[in-house]
């Protein structure tokens, strides 16, 4: 379980995340979302240990992030930020093999191959296993950052706006993974998404953030409302129900 | 899924990377051998292998051998290959393929060092005078490390350039210092790498550099891990603060004990790791052997070409090495400015 306590962070005098308390953990997938700046990358690099809270506490399964050392943390919680630019020339089976280093910590046992090669089948990676990432598209790169999470076999996986970026067969594809991940492999996954549509599909549990709170944490349906909708993005939102599915237009 | 389906027809990817490999390994080995013998038995002084092999080498030869060329030869193996390392390793550090000690003011610093020992304790022993060469090159990869925070990093040139700019200033103040205590000339050793004065007795620091080398190779996966960001290095459980101090410590200490040995090396910490992450990528365990066999390579070629081109006298090996680094810096620029930015 990841609980926040009155968890608040400050850039300045500006507060990006105000006295939250909320528990994930129990849903397969918890979808986050919100407008812009409302404090939902904010939230997952708390828990991720990434950003220091300026007040309130975050616990993963009992244990204070701040105070349990690093390296055991990093058996139980991984979190893959948006936006990852990497430098260095690595093939996909060098990040794969990366993701093995809280449990290998660089010298690979049998059984971290297992996990490596588990990891690449799981994203079809097979195929690209010695490219570099510079020489793979966005959602293949993707898949390959998804796969390092994987293997780092964690009972938490935090995933900052994964769809950021891909087209719309990648998105779905990504989407897809992330939900067997939930399912054959019991990982509870934590994800900021911004198309509420995907969330509404393929999350458990969605929680809606805006200007740093909660203001709404509820099941699919709960939230997938044109009143709540309306409340959290601040625009005008109309819900229609498509094969028993409520599907949101906001294109205007 | 879909493209399950679709990927699982393609036939699978050729894996003839390994024993190509394999077999440039043994190209590389013996590459390093035979240059490792030529630097051995070309001097002044004559010494051919047949004699010593055979055993009648007479005692001159002997000696020269053991007290002069032997040291020379091992000292330019270990400087290349820890200037390399070095290399490699702030590549890793700072997330920039074009930095190295010569380009982030490193040099300039440990320089600077040696000038201060130079002046208040011209005494001191060469173990002391490298460990504050080696303070002030730690001091001078803080510096620059503080700086490059305020640069995007993603400007892959601005970040070199930067630390280009610290280096002059420094060397700036050095030279300024020199000049008015009297002691250009002493200055011109340092910042001229050359590795004719090197004898038993006088290389011997270079093992602490080795055993730096050791380090990089030991803590390889960590270096990894710290090529991949701050946000990364955390995820994975990994101390991003130690691991970046103990690189600069790496990166300082080997700068400073090429520095009182030969002088200053440049290009080498930064061509070498770019040929080989061209090649092999930059997993630092799978580099990291690669860079040190040819930054070693690179140097105990470039100094018989210093002791040959103008024999019986030498022309000083940074000049060479200078020459030949540019060349296939210019190089890389060039050739990665396509994709580069």
């Amino acid at each position: 379980m990841i609980t926040l306590h009155g968890a608040t962070k400050r850039y300045g005098r500006t507060t990006v995340l105000d006295d939250v308390s909320v528990s994930f953990g129990g849903e397969g997938i918890t979808a986050l979302i919100g407008p812009n700046g409302a404090g939902k990358s904010t939230l997952l690099g708390l828990v991720g240990r990434l950003l220091h809270p300026d007040a309130g506490r975050v616990d993963v399964d009992g244990r204070d992030v701040r105070s349990t050392p690093s390296a055991q943390l990093a058996k139980t919680l991984a979190v893959l930020r948006q936006d990852n630019h990497i430098v260095a020339r690595l093939t996909v089976q060098d990040i794969v093999e990366l993701g093995r280093f809280p449990h290998s910590r660089g010298r690979l046992t049998v059984a971290d191959r297992e996990h490596i090669d588990r990891a690449i089948d799981y994203l079809s990676l097979d195929e690209y296993r010695h490219r570099f990432l510079d020489e793979l598209s966005g959602g293949q790169r993707q898949r390959a950052f998804i796969a390092m999470v994987l293997a780092q076999d964690t009972k938490y996986v935090l995933l900052d706006e994964p769809l950021n970026n891909l087209d719309l067969r990648h998105m779905t594809e990504i989407m897809k993974l992330v939900r067997r991940m939930a399912d054959e492999l019991g990982r509870r996954v934590i994800v900021v998404l911004h198309d509420i549509n995907f969330a509404a599909t393929y999350a458990d549990r969605i929680v809606a953030l805006r200007d740093g709170r909660i203001v709404a944490d509820a099941a699919r349906d709960q939230i997938m409302r044109p009143d709540v909708l309306r409340a959290v993005y601040d625009t005008t939102v109309d819900v229609r129900e498509i094969d028993g599915r409520p599907v949101a237009l906001y294109y205007g | 899924m879909t493209t399950v389906a679709a990927t699982a027809a393609t036939p699978a990817p050729a894996r003839t990377a390994q024993p190509a490999r394999t077999g440039a390994g043994v190209a590389v080995g013996v590459a390093l051998v035979v240059l490792a013998a030529t630097s051995l038995f070309i001097g002044v002084s004559d010494v051919s292998p047949w004699t010593v092999l055979t055993g009648g080498a007479d005692e001159r030869a002997l000696f020269v051998l053991a007290v002069s060329r032997v040291p020379r030869t091992l000292a330019l193996l270990l400087s290349g290959a820890s200037l390399a390392i070095s290399g490699l390793i702030m590549q890793m550090l700072v997330r920039n393929r074009f930095v190295e000690p010569g380009t982030t003011g490193v040099s300039e610093f440990a320089t600077l060092g040696m000038l201060v020992t130079l002046i208040w304790w011209p005494g001191m022993a060469l173990v002391g005078k490298m460990g504050v060469a080696a303070v002030f090159g730690l001091a001078g990869t803080w510096v620059f490390l503080r700086i490059i925070r305020a640069v995007p990093t993603r400007q892959l040139v601005l970040v070199p350039l930067v630390g280009i700019m610290l280096g002059g200033i420094v060397a700036a103040v050095t030279t300024f210092i020199a000049y008015r205590r009297d002691l250009l000339q002493s200055l011109g050793q340092w910042t001229q790498g050359s590795f004719a004065g090197v004898m038993a007795g006088r290389y011997e620091f270079l093992w602490v550099a080795g055993a730096m080398g050791v380090v990089g190779w030991v803590a390889a996966d960590r270096f990894s891990v710290i090529g991949l960001g701050e946000e990364f290095a955390t995820n994975l459980g990994l101390n991003y603060r130690r691991v970046v101090a103990a690189g600069m410590v790496v990166i300082a200490v080997s700068t400073a004990a090429v520095l009182v040995t030969a002088g200053v090396i440049p290009f080498l910490g930064l061509v070498v790791p770019n040929v080989v992450s061209l090649i092999i990528g930059d997993n630092v365990r799978r580099s990291i052997g690669w860079v040190a066999a040819l930054g070693a390579g690179f140097v105990v070629a470039c100094d018989i070409l210093a002791r040959t081109l103008r024999y019986p006298y030498e022309i000083p090996l940074s000049v060479i090495v200078g020459v030949v680094g540019a060349g296939l810096f210019l190089w890389l620029l060039l050739r990665r400015g396509s994709r580069a930015h």
